[in-house]
């Protein structure tokens, strides 16, 4: 019988971390969340974590909320799906966190969402695309002023018009954010006359895509569209210096993660020119949201000192807004409960640094905001210039252009 | 049959407790991580039925955990089925890949039988990725249902069906061991060619182990699914599986049912308290740098030292690590 | 398929294929001729990458640190050598399961501790000829497949020589054929064994320079080439050079071609197809002793 000894003893320690009780005075709020902070979208994940401890230190200066302090419960999730379960049912078991934030980006929170469903919890979407389509939970809302797929996808389609594309090429990665972006352009296709010529679905491990540009660049087509992650998103964009895409090709881009990093601008440079592809935030006279300049300065500021992102145009100024809304709907609700707070950011616009914000269906954007920037004339090994307006011209949609698009092989002559 | 009956016991007493685990512990994270734990023993027990008693290496545990799972994706999306179905599917199957790698691969040496273990894992994943069914390379949200009756949640059953599974994988590797099966498997390892001489049907049995053991890794494979309420196959087919499968049973010690489950309930609990305190990368570290340790300067595992311990100290003969009469009777 | 894309794809495969050689190399002769079950060859492969990614962050060329570190990785190799004899051949038992597991575990602890070191993300190496390509009429090479593909090349056709021609060449050979025959005439079979390790394991630093020339390279890149340089030692018939660069081509050729028609998510699996194939038709492999 002592056999099973082991066994009990072994649970029992596993037990026991959570028989131990709490007791402290003013206690902390605690707001638990991963996000990258190695792995591919840590580019993206760093700034994301350095805006929010900003707000932190913001909200604790002021008194914090409901008198309360406020504590961050980070994870580093790498990015990767496999790890945020397990992360998020320790941090609502264990950790015990009051509020909760979403992993960043689509394919690490795709597996999160049943969770927060079946306990019903409140999640804030740190970047992820149509995460709640088919669940349609209450209490969740997304920071990304994308809304759906298709949606996103329209004002990049729009473009093909007055260039006079007729056929399209589609590359896009096996994973969560790239398919749903892809089947976003699919289905508007028809709408726009353009015959689908070339559809390619890669696993996410692929490294090498000379074989994949060669066999594109074969059809012959007007519109490239790729739906990519930061690392297949630079490995595309040199495939596609090296290999050529061929004559006719007059938009590319589209809905390529990771070049709205620093450090992948920078290391792309010249071969980025001409790129058209999306963003939420560029240094452009029509994103000039109050409090927006002030709060990337201050960013700009501690970023130099924590070496991330020096320019912080993507994630920040947005996972900033994550605070202030969550701060505004814990002080008008005075509580922390997740059915009154998710009542109210259902029902309330919320003033923030990326403008006023509304919730629609399913917790998106009511009216999204996607912008596609086309990269202009870059310099190699030169981040500064990104800094001012020019570099990333707004050209679609209507509402925040900046100037009309350049066909991809002239803009590269 | 003393052996059998105090087995029977100690077996039903697991259950009990693991039921009465269910109803006294508040915290949802034990039975989160004490799956992880159990699942292990399924693994590791399953791993060693071919690779602890015949020495054949399987470097693709996470193939036949991923077939498991995968099997139960495919039932679940295309008929609903209950939880039972796809542990007895995924049980088949697993055992039928295992059958097929053996039948390819198990006339030649023993490294050629790892390699192709290997081989299979990717072949599989290859297949799942581009399966779009069961959700591909991008994976697929899997909706739990809800709690059945005495259980306040979900993850509570399922801590119970694995515990069960558990016991069922543990009491079929003890069976294999004291029966002339495992005489015949262990004959093999210390000498092929002289079992085969001896008129050991050795083909047929280590057809037999390599079925079981795919089998046993495909059940627990199975619940899989429901559990993390998502399935990719990155995760699933992970390397880590087929480490952590072969690191327990070699530090818990390969020459008795008992090292396997010795083995994972330590590693897997070690795991499963780090990754809540420390990252991930360092609990999968302590299983290489163990395994490498043990490899070396304890080839009999954590059963060999014990019975050197107990020897020294004079005792004649340790209950521990009895090869023959399989379990110890002294408890 | 287009025939002209048929053709772009075969050269490709030539030039990845004998990149493919050049990686498993160091394997035939620890795994082919050494009879050593090498699981963490792919592993040091990896490590060797690294090494050039670190000598690259100071300025130096690529090639010229996977040159610079062959010294230090031959070391590596005589001393894990030593280490797997006096811990497993020398008692012999058991040997074929400690062994495996001994070498998977050093791999798993590369891996993991590249990750600690490095974390999960992806490096590369700058220099010169990476990022431009040769035109060939429509055809466009990258350089960064031609360098390797010349250094593969001379890699291997350098390796076949010193094994057929010099004096400690033919030892190698003639311990993985006769090792009592060999110590009969008095050179001693364990220190022939150390040296050729030692120079398998070299080869990792120079074919660890070429992957992160090739392309980005992550810790979990080892798994990949587990398949692709056992595929290339095994299908090579063990042992043999030649017949490594002839198998090298074969799967990157059939990659290259299965890449460009059917895409990259059926491409993993071609390797391990390959010696699914050769295990169950012709173990011996295409040039097998």
């Amino acid at each position: 019988m002592l056999r099973s000894w082991p066994t009990i003893f072994a649970l029992l320690a596993l037990a026991a971390p959570a028989l131990v009780s709490d007791a402290q005075e003013q206690k902390p709020i605690r707001i638990g969340f991963s996000i990258a902070q190695t792995g591919p979208l840590s580019a993206g994940g760093k700034p994301g974590l350095l805006a929010l401890q900003i707000w932190r230190d913001d909200v604790n200066a002021r008194g914090g909320l409901l008198g309360r302090p406020v504590e961050l419960v980070v994870y580093d999730d790498q990015g990767n799906p496999a790890l945020t379960p397990g992360i998020y049912t320790k941090l609502v078991d264990v950790d015990k966190v009051d509020l909760l934030i979403g992993p960043y980006g689509t394919n690490p929170t795709a597996p999160v969402m049943p969770l927060v469903k079946r306990r019903d919890l409140l999640l804030f979407g740190n970047f992820a695309l149509e995460a709640n389509a088919q669940l349609h939970h209450d209490k969740y809302f997304n920071i990304q002023p994308w809304a759906l797929a298709k949606d996103s996808a329209a004002p990049f389609l729009q473009l093909t018009k007055p260039l006079g594309a007729k056929t399209i090429a589609i590359l896009a990665a096996d994973a969560e954010f790239s398919q749903v972006a892809a089947t976003g352009v699919r289905q508007e296709l028809k709408d726009y006359g353009l015959e689908l010529v070339y559809d390619q679905n890669y696993p996410p491990s692929t490294v090498d895509f000379s074989s994949m540009i060669r066999a594109l660049r074969a059809k012959k087509p007007d519109v490239v569209y790729v739906a990519s992650y930061p690392s297949d998103s630079a490995a595309i964009i040199r495939a596609a210096n090296e290999i050529g895409l061929g004559d006719n090709v007059k938009l590319f881009g589209g809905g390529m993660v990771g070049l709205q990093y620093a450090s992948l601008m920078e290391a792309l440079g010249s071969q980025l020119t001409g790129v058209v592809n999306y963003h939420v935030w560029a240094p452009e006279k029509t994103m000039e949201f109050p409090g927006v300049r002030d709060f990337l300065a201050r960013y700009q500021d501690r970023a130099k000192q924590a070496n991330v992102d020096p320019l912080g145009f993507y994630l920040p100024p947005f996972d900033y807004a994550i605070g202030e809304l969550l701060a505004q709907a814990v002080t008008a609700t005075k509580s922390l409960d997740h059915k009154a707070l998710a009542k109210y950011l259902r029902e309330h616009e919320v003033k923030t640094v990326v403008g006023p914000v509304r919730f629609g269906a399913n917790g998106e954007w009511a009216s999204p905001r996607i912008i596609y920037v086309q990269f202009r004339s870059v310099e190699d090994k030169n981040l500064e210039q990104f800094r001012k307006a020019g570099k990333q011209v707004i050209v679609a949609p209507e509402a925040f252009k900046t100037g009309d698009v350049i066909p991809f092989n002239q803009a590269r002559k | 049959m003393r052996g059998g009956n105090r087995f029977l016991a100690a077996a039903v007493l697991v259950l009990i407790a693991a039921l009465a685990l269910t109803h006294t512990v508040q915290n949802e994270y034990f039975f989160f991580a004490g799956y992880v734990v159990l699942q292990f023993v399924v693994l590791a027990t399953a791993w060693n039925i071919l690779g602890g008693y015949a020495g054949y290496v399987n470097f693709g545990s996470g193939a036949f955990f991923a077939v498991g799972a995968y099997t139960a994706v495919a039932l679940i999306k295309a008929l609903d089925a209950p939880l039972i179905v796809q542990v007895i599917a995924a049980f088949l199957l697993s055992g039928l890949l295992g059958f097929g790698v053996g039948a390819l691969t198990l006339r030649l040496r023993g490294i050629f039988f790892s390699i192709a273990t290997v081989a299979v894992a990717v072949i599989c994943e290859t297949a799942v990725i581009n399966w779009r069914f069961v959700g591909g390379s991008r994976g697929l949200a899997i909706l739990q249902p809800a709690a059945p009756l005495w259980f306040e949640s979900y993850t509570r059953f399922l801590f119970v069906v694995m515990a069960l599974i558990a016991i069922f994988s543990v009491a079929l590797a003890r069976y294999i061991q004291i029966s002339w099966i495992g005489r015949g498997l262990r004959a093999i390892r210390d000498d092929e060619d002289a079992a085969e001489c001896a008129g050991v049907p050795t083909l047929k049995l280590k057809l037999a182990a390599a079925t079981l053991s795919g089998a046993l890794m495909g059940a627990a494979g199975a619940p899989f699914p429901l559990y993390m309420s998502f399935i990719e196959p990155t995760s699933v087919f992970s390397l880590n599986y087929a480490v952590s499968a072969l690191a327990m049973p070699i530090i818990g010690g390969t020459s008795s049912w008992v090292g396997p489950v010795i083995g994972a309930v330590l590693l897997a609990s070690v795991q499963q308290i780090v990754t809540v305190t420390i990252s991930s990368e360092l609990n999968v570290l302590v299983v290489g740098v163990l395994l490498v340790a043990f490899v070396v300067a304890a080839p009999q595992g954590i059963l060999g030292l014990a019975e050197r311990l107990i020897r020294s100290r004079g005792v004649a003969r340790g209950a521990l690590g009895a090869r023959d009469n399989g379990i110890g009777d002294r408890s | 398929m287009t025939p002209e894309l048929l053709i772009e794809a075969v050269v490709a495969g030539i030039l990845l294929g004998s990149f493919y050689a050049a990686v498993s190399i160091g394997l035939s002769i620890a795994f082919g001729l050494l009879d050593v079950p090498h699981i963490a060859h792919p592993a040091f492969l990896v490590l060797g990458a690294y090494g050039a990614y670190l000598l690259g962050q100071h300025g130096l060329d690529p090639l010229l640190a996977g040159a610079a570190l062959t010294p230090l990785f031959f070391l590596g190799g005589v001393g894990v050598y030593r280490f797997y004899h006096a811990a497993f051949e020398r008692h012999g038992s058991d040997k074929g399961l400690r062994g495996l597991a001994f070498f998977f575990g050093v791999a798993f602890i590369v891996e993991v501790g590249l990750i600690r070191v490095f974390g999960v993300d992806q490096r590369m190496v700058e220099a010169p000829y990476i990022g431009k390509s040769l035109a060939l009429g429509s055809m466009r090479l990258p350089l960064r497949m031609l360098v390797p593909f010349a250094v593969a090349l001379a890699l291997t056709i350098a390796l076949s020589l010193y094994l057929s021609r010099t004096f400690a060449g033919r030892a190698i050979k003639a311990v993985a054929q006769d090792q009592t025959a060999l110590a009969l005439m008095g050179a001693d079979p364990v220190r022939v064994k150390q040296w050729a390790f030692g120079i398998a394991t070299a080869t990792c630093a120079v074919a660890g320079a070429l992957l992160i020339i090739l392309g980005p390279v992550e810790p979990g890149l080892g798994r990949l080439y587990i398949g692709r340089t056992f595929c290339v030692a095994v299908l090579a018939g063990l042992g043999s050079l030649p017949g490594t660069l002839a198998a090298g081509l074969i799967l990157g050729i059939a990659e290259s071609v299965v890449l460009t028609s059917f895409g990259a998510s059926w491409a993993p699996a071609v390797a391990f197809g390959i010696l699914l194939l050769v295990l169950a038709v012709r173990p011996a492999g295409l040039f097998g002793r």
